[in-house]
């Protein structure tokens, strides 16, 4: 081979590697198989690595001249069911969150009967899986004190959290597993900034997973349902985004 | 360095160990992913902040965005026109109102799930080869003997003649270019020591639970959103001397230096008669 050829061969080659770099980029991601297995393989790796480090730590709690000016809000901002909105408009005098599945005392609990309850507030980072951070005071009963009230059955593995928000008549939901659920700082928050729960962040009642992104902080929470596998709940991949768009179910990173 | 004759130049010499080699073409194909997995990722929120929390009504110090089919980069108080390449750009014939284009993303059309999927799985190879050749130097001796720089070469004066060599391209010839220059050693060490651990921590500080696991690690850099500045300037520091690197390579004789990175086996380039 001459040598001129040779160097129109890397010269081609250099300039064909980033397009074909590419292109088997975006064939691979296409592929359900590789899609799951090799680039799940983060997740699954992450996700037992942080259990294993650090299941019980907490997240970081702010001073009240740290919280955010303006706090957004993301996803839905008001939920199109009608009976959210009947509940809404009576100030949710009559909505009771219902906890069921895998537990022997299934529970109907008011708005009232959840501020009875022992309280928790924190000032925590919210992290958005886009990017961005806000940081908000929120105040909740621990969901591990309503699972306890519910006695999970020992089959039970993990939480599913339904809500009343939907995205063109696909209802959100999310789920998380125990050590997250019985976590102190996992709460179902009723107030923020030091008031009532305003409707855009998920009125009357919305999940605090505080090691975790954003999407997992499940708003409009209206029923919570303990079960032993997520396979056979919904799209079977835990949550709203998880099955719409393959967001990881752990979101821990 | 006994076999030394007094012109080595055209002798051949064992210069990459197998450690160096393998992690040297990993990183090669690992960083492009992580690089285009990661302006994918930022495609999702086109903003950085400093601090702990940072949001759209919050001051950003970088934004790239549109307004109609203009797209703009804006540092500071400065702006810039980038029609064409950030902010709007060109995929498949039609114009898209995205940060980072197509051709410089994976995968090339947003999508925010499948960009993390490549880059928190790549990210556990990149941290996992790191942390090997980091032990694999120390044990080996090759951060000690071939990378630190000895004292003499850390003199201004000694500083000042590499850097005017550089300029003239004046490149190491005969038994010099056996050892690293000391601008080389330094530019090695400032990737190995100081940029690609910073890569890990500035991306472990943005994980919400290594933040309470090991909250010193999003400390160190001073918030979250500190942190993500700081994951996305490395990046491109990261760029710059990757093309540095591939000019050097490019001057000082690619095929050996290619085949010295391949095989081990380099030939002293013969000195100026």
């Amino acid at each position: 081979m001459s040598r001129v050829s040779r160097r129109a061969l890397l010269r081609g080659a250099a300039l064909a590697a980033p397009g074909l770099l590419l292109g088997g980029c975006d064939a691979l991601g296409a592929s359900p198989s590789f899609r799951d297995m090799v680039l799940g393989s983060g997740e699954w790796l992450s996700y037992r690595v942080h259990r294993l480090i650090g299941s019980d730590a907490l997240a970081r709690e702010f001073a009240p001249s740290e919280i955010s000016p303006t706090f957004r809000t993301n996803g839905n901002t008001r939920p199109a069911s009608p009976e959210w909105q009947r509940h809404a408009e009576t100030g949710f005098a009559d909505w009771r969150l219902e906890v069921g599945g895998l537990v022997e005392a299934p529970q109907r609990l008011g708005l009232a009967e959840l501020k009875a309850m022992p309280a928790r507030t924190q000032i925590t980072r919210h992290d958005c899986v886009e990017g961005w951070s806000a940081i908000g005071q929120w105040t909740g009963v621990p969901l591990g004190a309503v699972l306890a009230a519910a006695r999970l059955k020992p089959s039970a593995r993990y939480i599913v959290l339904h809500c009343a928000d939907d995205f063109d008549g696909m209802a959100y939901y999310e789920s998380i597993d125990l050590v997250d659920a019985f976590h102190p700082q996992t709460i179902l928050a009723y107030g923020m900034n030091g008031g009532e729960l305003p409707l855009g962040h998920g009125a009357p009642l919305r999940l605090r997973v505080e090691r975790q992104l954003g999407y997992k902080h499940a708003k409009f929470v209206m029923r919570i349902e303990a079960v032993a596998l997520l396979g056979a709940v919904r799209g079977g991949r835990g949550g709203f985004w998880e099955d719409t768009v393959g967001y990881d179910w752990y979101a821990g990173i | 360095m006994a076999d030394a004759s007094p012109d080595p130049s055209g002798r051949t010499i064992r210069r990459h160990r197998v450690s160096t080699r393998l992690w040297h073409w990993v990183n090669a194909g690992v960083l492009v992913i992580m690089l285009m997995s990661g302006l994918m990722i930022f495609n999702a929120h086109p903003r950085l902040y400093w601090g702990s929390y940072g949001a759209n009504s919050d001051p950003a110090w970088l934004e790239i965005g549109a307004t109609g089919a203009e797209g703009y980069l804006r540092v500071g108080g400065a702006e810039f026109d980038t029609t064409g390449v950030l902010g709007v750009s060109t995929r498949d014939g039609r114009l898209w109102a995205i940060a980072f284009p197509g051709w410089a993303t994976i995968p090339s059309a947003y999508d925010l799930a499948l960009a993390r999927r490549w880059h928190l799985s790549f990210a556990w190879l990149f941290a996992g080869g790191l942390a090997a050749y980091a032990v694999a130097s120390l044990v080996n001796g090759h951060l000690w003997r071939d990378l630190r720089p000895k004292g003499r070469e850390l003199a201004p004066g000694h500083l000042w003649g590499e850097v005017k060599a550089h300029a003239r391209l004046d490149l190491a010839k005969g038994e010099a270019a056996r050892r690293y220059n000391t601008l080389q050693k330094l530019a090695y060490l400032a990737v190995l020591v100081v940029l690609l651990p910073g890569m890990v921590l500035s991306g472990l500080a943005m994980s919400p639970s290594m933040d309470a696991t090991a909250p010193l690690i999003v400390d160190l850099f001073g918030g979250r959103q500190t942190a993500r500045s700081v994951h996305f300037i490395a990046a491109w520091l990261i760029v710059a001397f990757v093309v540095v690197h591939l000019v050097m390579v490019l001057l000082a004789g690619p095929l050996n230096g290619v085949r010295s990175m391949v095989t081990g086996r380099y030939r002293l380039p013969e000195a100026r008669r």
